[in-house]
């Protein structure tokens, strides 16, 4: 009877501990991703790559687009205050945030405002010991106009912390919820200092996100485990697995072999099967970017809004989306997306009506008009064949009496080229969207600062200059909206471009992955996702 | 011999000189500013751009950059990668490992394969066999290799679910890595399956990388097997009744391996050309999809670093073999 009993209570623990063993298996989701990081700290680097492997994963920033969306959140900072001036920032911090630990760094104390002076002051201070490690160089720093635009950072206790502006800019918030904020930790770097080894900060990161980096092998593999102390609670998926396959035929068919569960940028020749396979789900959602066809204002014929306004009528965009975007893609109408807040609905397009453009361009005094049409020579979401797309606005054009000429350069060439104030023909290019705030298109875009550099149509308008910064100064959102709703008249009605498309961003995922959104940046974000059993 | 050896490196001195210079010259020499490229759709201003191009030593004139990289060089830095930030000797003995890994086991199919096909078809000159080893010899020779990739991936990987579809093992193993070399590290690791999992990995990746060189040693050993076999000696062999078999693997394929041992050694440049795409398509982490990515990246410093080295290797195996063949064939190093 004794020997009876133990057997049975032999038989349940072992049930008990399988159940217990099966439960707690780790979850591990593989990602096909398009290529390797540059590095691990998102403030030195400018690519979408970079950042799905460090910032997305490892850190965290004050605040951050929620999930899905370009709506802002409170993250490392649970709240924040903005002086009436506009000039003073002040974030109330949130406790009890725990950094990763690693084989070189034991962190000893919790995320504080140390950590976000040490941050931001590495990347604008010139003085600060780590300002040149890593080659020091902070591009989305710098391109965000912050060395401009930031006085100080300074901390007012543990957990408050003050941003002093030199100038009022509404979009600073959503500014420091892009990837290079990311915060990094003041203890860690100190003690890399002492050890005379600056630069692992770098390499091996030490965040507040939750994932952290265990292995990375560049070309090949790049392995995360669950943060098991994060602050939003422990990731569902215990190892998140990065395996780098840059050929996206090869990364569907991984895919399809169920050696990964996400792949990012599908062949557009493949979204047919993808659809048809049970297994895979084809996610997708409108991309926050932009294509457009810049004309350049400050060159004659070019200079005249009715020609440009004619030169858009001639050009059929549904053609476009048929030949270039094969149906992935939706017709522009203004600068900015859709799906970014303020976005003018109500504007009309210029309709395609080559007999009208023909007879504008006749009263407009242009006759036999030649011109250039640049070819971006690499491939952008917002772009996906750009030789297409200039062989069918060459032949619209010549449909009204307009001859252009192809033109391509090297990338570095065409993008260096292309800023010239005596460019000849209209340059196609597109833009993704940094922050989900419409200044970052129409201020960097179209804004006067640009002519010359970032705004290839050279056009600067007072009346639409005087909008866009009074919109930065405004904190209001529904004034900021008013604001940017009128510019996008004034855009339609002086025509600068001729807004092309907002491509759609497909993401097959498997059938097995619960929760994955599409993120509008473009990102691959896995905190919040899990996996059936 | 010591005479011989010093002659071939005193050949070797001046060419990889050469080397230096048109590694240097042949990444400025594309189109590109790889500040420009950095900064992509966004830009820059031009007094930031500026800075970059000096904090780069860009700015400086063509020669002095030559100065001081060669200066660099004779201390045996090869720069750091504008990119990562990374020293790029560093970064390319972490890749090599997998390249080496990945050729040699091509060279190893290539010879397995042609060799013996080679002999079968000057043996059996103007069979069927003949015929079909020389026409799959060709196909080989003029297949692209993106298309031959994805074509094996497709078949073997998707539909016959029988390898693995890229990468160098399965990501579920995890260890680190102690030589570089994958076979050796998975077996070092003790964990099961993971040899087996690295050796199914390697299996499609060597096959389309063997593709170009097996057809070139089987058409070699063919043309020098016809060769030898109308020689004299081999006649003389035969008439003194020796078996077919030892005339043909004593006599005949030991003459006729000469020029097959330095075809061979020429195929190693051949396979670093190969391994650019072979590596892109199968995800595989070496020197070639490093090289391309630096290439489009304009890292200056990575390109001339890894083009040099690449150059390096390759005269290093070819003096190898060139000292193998003065071995096996001493008027050789006579008549030099």
């Amino acid at each position: 009877m004794r020997r009876s009993k133990k057997l049975f209570a032999a038989i349940c623990c072992a049930s008990l501990f399988s159940v217990a063993a099966m439960t707690a298996q780790a979850k591990t989701l593989v990602y096909c991703s398009e290529g390797s990081p540059e590095g691990f700290n998102p403030a030195l680097y400018t690519s979408g790559t970079t950042f799905d492997a460090s910032s997305r994963p490892v850190f965290n920033r004050l605040v951050e687009f929620e999930r899905g969306t370009t709506k802002t959140v409170p993250a490392l900072a649970e709240s924040w205050e903005i002086s009436d001036d506009g000039l003073t920032y002040t974030f109330h911090l949130r406790k009890g945030v725990k950094f990763h630990t690693t084989k070189n760094f034991t962190p000893t104390k919790d995320f504080s405002a140390d950590d976000v002076v040490f941050t931001f002051k590495r990347q604008q201070d010139k003085e600060h010991p780590y300002n040149k490690i890593s080659g020091g160089q902070y591009e989305y720093f710098n391109s965000m106009s912050m060395p401009d635009l930031l006085k100080d950072v300074v901390k007012v206790d543990e957990h408050t912390v003050q941003f002093l502006l030199n100038k009022p800019n509404a979009p600073m918030i959503a500014n420091l919820a892009m990837d290079f904020a990311s915060i990094q930790s003041a203890e860690y770097g100190d003690t890399m200092l002492k050890a005379g080894t600056p630069d692992t900060v770098d390499l091996e990161p030490v965040g507040t996100g939750p994932f952290q980096l265990v292995a990375y092998q560049k070309d090949a593999v790049i392995r995360y485990k669950a943060h098991p102390d994060y602050w939003a609670g422990k990731a569902a998926i215990d190892t998140l697995i990065y395996a780098i396959t840059p050929d996206a035929s090869v990364r569907y068919q991984k895919l399809k072999a169920g050696e990964c569960q996400v792949m990012p940028y599908p062949n557009p020749a493949d979204l047919k099967a993808m659809k048809a396979d049970k297994d895979i789900n084809l996610m997708e959602k409108e991309g926050l970017n932009v294509g457009y066809l810049a004309y350049n204002a400050l060159m004659p014929p070019f200079d005249k809004p009715e020609v440009r306004k004619a030169l858009n009528m001639a050009i059929n965009k549904q053609a476009i989306l048929d030949a270039v975007f094969q149906g992935a893609g939706k017709i522009a109408k203004n600068p900015i997306p859709p799906t970014i807040w303020s976005y003018n609905d109500a504007v009309m397009d210029n309709p395609y009506d080559p007999e009208a453009a023909k007879k504008m361009l006749a009263d407009a005094g242009v006759k036999d008009l030649q011109t250039k049409i640049w070819a971006m020579p690499v491939q952008r979401p917002y772009n996906p064949n750009a030789r297409r797309m200039a062989e069918l606005i060459q032949a619209d054009w010549a449909a009204v009496g307009v001859k252009a000429e192809i033109v391509s350069y090297e990338w570095g060439e065409y993008l260096k080229r292309s800023k010239d104030k005596e460019r000849d023909g209209a340059v196609l290019l597109g833009w993704t969207g940094d922050n989900g705030d419409p200044d970052n298109f129409l201020a960097v875009l179209l804004g006067c600062d640009g002519v010359g550099s970032a705004n290839r149509a050279n056009w600067c308008y007072q009346p639409f200059e005087d909008l866009i910064q009074k919109a930065k100064t405004v904190s209001d959102p529904a004034e900021r909206t008013k604001l940017y709703e009128q510019a996008q008249v004034v855009f339609k009605e002086q025509a600068p471009w001729a807004t092309i498309a907002h491509s759609i961003v497909f993401e097959p995922v498997s059938q097995k992955v619960i929760d994955y959104r599409i993120d509008p940046f473009g990102g691959h974000i896995f905190y919040g996702v899990d996996l059936k059993e | 011999m010591l005479r011989f050896i010093l002659k071939k490196i005193g050949v070797l001195l001046p060419t990889f000189f050469g080397v230096t210079v048109v590694a240097f010259i042949f990444i400025r020499l594309l189109p590109g500013d790889p500040v420009m490229l950095m900064a992509g759709e966004r830009g820059m201003s031009d007094e930031r751009h500026a800075e970059l191009m000096q904090q780069f030593g860009f700015d400086r004139p063509i020669i002095v950059q030559y100065g001081s990289y060669m200066v660099d060089l004779v201390h045996g830095d090869l720069g750091t990668s504008i990119i990562t930030k990374k020293p790029v000797l560093e970064e390319f003995l972490t890749l090599f490992p997998a390249t080496i890994e990945l050729s040699l086991f091509a060279i190893f199919i290539a010879v397995l394969v042609g060799l013996p096909a080679g002999i079968i078809a000057a043996v059996k000159r103007g069979s069927f066999f003949d015929h079909t080893v020389m026409t799959g010899a060709l196909t080989g020779y003029s297949m692209p290799i993106f298309w031959w990739g994805l074509l094996l991936i497709i078949l073997f990987s998707g539909i016959l679910g029988w390898t693995p579809v890229s990468g160098r093992i399965n990501l579920l193993y995890y260890f680190e890595p102690v030589t570089g070399f994958m076979l050796i590290d998975s077996l070092l690791s003790g964990q099961e399956g993971a040899f087996r999992s690295a050796l199914s990995h390697l299996i499609l990746p060597s096959v389309v990388l063997s593709t170009i060189p097996l057809a070139v040693i089987a058409r070699q050993t063919r043309s020098a097997m016809l060769e030898v076999l109308g020689e004299d000696y081999v006649r003389t062999a035969r008439a003194k009744g020796l078996g077919p078999s030892r005339v043909i693997g004593l006599h005949a394929l030991r003459n006729a391996l000469i020029p097959v041992v330095t075809v061979i050694g020429l195929q190693v440049g051949v396979l670093f050309a190969g391994a650019i795409l072979t590596e892109t398509i199968f995800s595989w982490p070496g020197i070639g999809k490093w090289m391309v990515d630096s290439i489009f990246r304009r890292d200056y410093p990575s390109v001339q670093g890894g083009l040099l080295m690449i150059a390096a290797i390759v005269m290093l195996v070819n003096l190898v073999v060139d000292l193998l063949y003065g071995l096996i064939n001493p008027q050789i190093r006579h008549n030099s």
